[in-house]
């Protein structure tokens, strides 16, 4: 196991390589210079130019490529552009926010898609069936920004019930606890909707391929109650391969994050994937990308090692 | 007191988009501690459905319309659902086809066995663990005290199928219901598991039904025989009666279908034409008047009723062409009785 985890490690890092290349090369596409947004539009081409060389603009593609390469592995993502703080500070202050996130509406969102998934299950063929179907296709359906800027028009403006956005009221003493759950509502309503549309839908037909099995119909022929036949007997196994849709939805929260943190001025990864992007700020752009295809790698590794815990089937050496 | 088991003109349906499909109909047979009857048939001739019908375990669109299923003197269809469960892996037994699914890939051997154990036997986790790897041992499971502790992925057919009959008599059932046990084994497996349960159901005096489309296992473990057809009984008899005096036309087709070793190298075997009428698609009259070389005119119009043919030993057969027979049968008993 050990070695296994070594070994898939070690083939990650020229998978990153090649990440880090393309992202590079993509964001070098976009056309002008991220000196061009902070220097007066009447700067002299002299003084842009030496701006540029300051920030190791006038070099070659991959000579850039390779000093930033260089740098980060010494553990140096570099400078922002914009703000001219080391990128791994400005990363590590949105992490935090995101983090709490991506976890509540997680929580969340598997909290009411795995019940809700067996009951229908259970019941299939029937209209709490039907029903939960329904509204697994809406919830998978409606895009972010749209059920976002909708609850933010109910909630926020005509009940008045909710903030319309950031993670604390701002001024005062920050507010407190209450506070900060009041800000996670509405963002954890929009993300754990998709989330938990999507996983009802595989817990769903996964339980009822469980369901059908022999191994149930054998635990049904001991006498044992349809509880501890549905939940010890069927659920175990339905829950094996939804360990691949965890895995993804860990990975893609990162991107259901950037419109979703956008619309709520959430202070996390995804708002400064935005805000680095519209400022040209490509040092920290790249930061971001890879932190990205890191959660991505962590998340599948993660998923094939909780593979080897739940499904005794599966052994690696 | 009457038979241990005495099913009684039992009538399983099934509910689909196009109304009620009839799957079994007036099945009928007694079976006695110690016993085993053997429901032999084509696929599709209903003897699942009647062995799951037995058990409560039919599916939620199927469910038995008519007749009774007394056993130990009660009517197992009018128990609740909980008494039902009650008896399901503890005097009911079952044993099924498909060893290699039978068991849960996720969950220990030993979880698995114990589980019936400390639900109907009242036993601690100790004793049940300790008793689960006797059970192992008395199935022939060699190195039970580990196997207790591995998944079922790591052992071969053959021994899942006996752990599945360690399962099944971990509880010491009355009545042990085996859905073909040994069709999806090798040839040498099929005889040691028969044998392993053939002794382990003389030394319990447990019932069985056994469930086979094959003769051989028939004559090897049967003491009666019913041959079912397209959901019905065609023909009931104890197994020397019927192997050595088949009466029923299809009876006579299964074995005339049956390779014998005598036989001459170019003798060709026969078959029975045709296919099993669908339940949804029953003829009226006999259910084997399309595929039977003897068919009269009235098997088309009436249906025979499952009647005594016999003076001697009990011999029943759903046929028009042994009324002669019955009629006899009928004034020897008359006879007696006045």
């Amino acid at each position: 196991m050990t070695t296994y985890i070594i070994r898939r490690i070690l083939i990650s890092i020229p998978v990153l390589l090649g990440v880090t290349v393309l992202n590079f090369f993509i964001v070098q596409l976009a056309p002008g210079s991220p000196a061009d947004l902070y220097l007066d539009p009447n700067a002299s081409p002299d003084y842009k130019e030496r701006v540029e060389a300051a920030l190791g603009l006038d070099q070659p593609i991959m000579v850039q490529y390779l000093n930033w390469l260089g740098q980060l592995v010494r553990g140096d993502l570099g400078l922002s552009y914009v703000s001219r703080t080391p990128v791994a500070e400005v990363i590590g202050s949105r992490i935090g926010p995101t983090l709490l996130l991506m976890g509540a509406a997680l929580v969340v969102a598997y909290a009411i898609a795995i019940p809700v998934g067996i009951l229908a299950a259970k019941r299939k063929g029937t209209w709490a069936d039907y029903t939960v179907v329904g509204g697994a296709f809406f919830g998978v359906s409606i895009p972010h920004f749209f059920l976002g800027l909708g609850l933010i028009y109910v909630f926020a403006l005509q009940l008045g019930w909710l903030p319309t956005g950031n993670m604390a009221t701002i001024g005062g003493d920050g507010g407190g606890l209450w506070d900060r759950i009041q800000h996670l509502i509405l963002p954890v309503a929009v993300l754990a909707t998709a989330i938990s549309g999507n996983m009802v839908r595989y817990v769903r037909s996964s339980m009822v391929d469980a369901l059908s099995e022999d191994y149930v119909r054998t635990a049904h022929a001991k006498g044992l109650p349809p509880g501890v036949v549905t939940h010890k007997h069927a659920l175990r196994n339905a829950l094996i391969p939804l360990v691949t849709v965890l895995s993804v939805d860990l990975a893609g929260l990162l991107g259901g994050a950037i419109v979703t943190e956008q619309i709520f001025q959430w202070p996390g990864l995804g708002m400064l994937t935005i805000q680095s992007i519209s400022s040209r700020d490509y040092s920290v752009l790249m930061g971001v990308n890879l932190i990205a295809a890191l959660a991505v790698f962590a998340a599948n590794l993660l998923a094939d090692i909780v593979y080897a815990v739940v499904d005794p089937r599966i052994e690696y050496t | 007191m009457g038979a241990l088991l005495q099913v009684r003109g039992i009538k399983t349906e099934f509910r689909s988009d196009s109304g009620a499909v009839v799957v079994v109909d007036e099945v009928s047979f007694d079976l006695d501690r110690g016993e085993t009857i053997c429901l032999v048939g084509e696929s599709g001739s209903g003897k699942s459905v009647t062995a799951l019908s037995i058990m409560g375990l039919l599916p939620r669109n199927g469910r038995v319309a008519d007749g009774e299923i007394v056993f130990e003197d009660r009517n197992l269809l009018d128990l609740s659902e909980e008494e039902m469960r009650e008896n399901r892996g503890n005097s009911l037994a079952m044993i099924f086809q498909e060893p290699m699914t039978s068991l849960n890939p996720v969950l220990t051997i030993g979880d698995q066995l114990t589980e019936g154990m400390l639900l109907h036997l009242g036993i601690s986790r100790r004793e049940a663990a300790e008793r689960a790897v006797e059970l192992l041992e008395l199935v022939g499971v060699p190195r039970a005290g580990q196997i207790v502790k591995d998944y079922p992925h790591r052992l071969s057919g053959g021994m899942r199928q006996r752990v599945m009959i360690a399962m099944a008599l971990s509880c010491s059932p009355v009545l042990l219901v085996a859905d073909e046990p040994t069709t999806a084994l090798d040839v040498t497996i099929q005889a040691q598991i028969l044998t392993l349960m053939k002794k382990l159901a003389e030394a319990s005096r447990t019932a069985t039904i056994l469930i086979t489309h094959d003769l051989g296992v028939v004559a090897e473990m049967a003491d009666k025989v019913a041959v079912m057809y397209a959901g019905q009984v065609v023909e009931e008899a104890d197994v020397f009666e019927l192997f050595d005096h088949p009466r029923h036309p299809y009876t006579v087709g299964l074995m005339k279908s049956i390779p014998h070793l005598g036989a001459d190298d170019d003798a060709r075997l026969e078959s029975i034409p045709g296919s099993v009428p669908s339940p949804s698609n029953m003829p009226d009259g006999c259910r084997f008047q399309d595929r039977c070389p003897s068919v009269m005119d009235r098997c088309r119009a009436e249906r025979p009723d499952l009647l005594e043919t016999s003076t001697k030993r009990k011999h029943l057969v759903r046929c028009f062409l042994y009324e002669g027979e019955h009629a006899a049968v009928r004034g020897t008993t008359a006879g007696v009785a006045s």
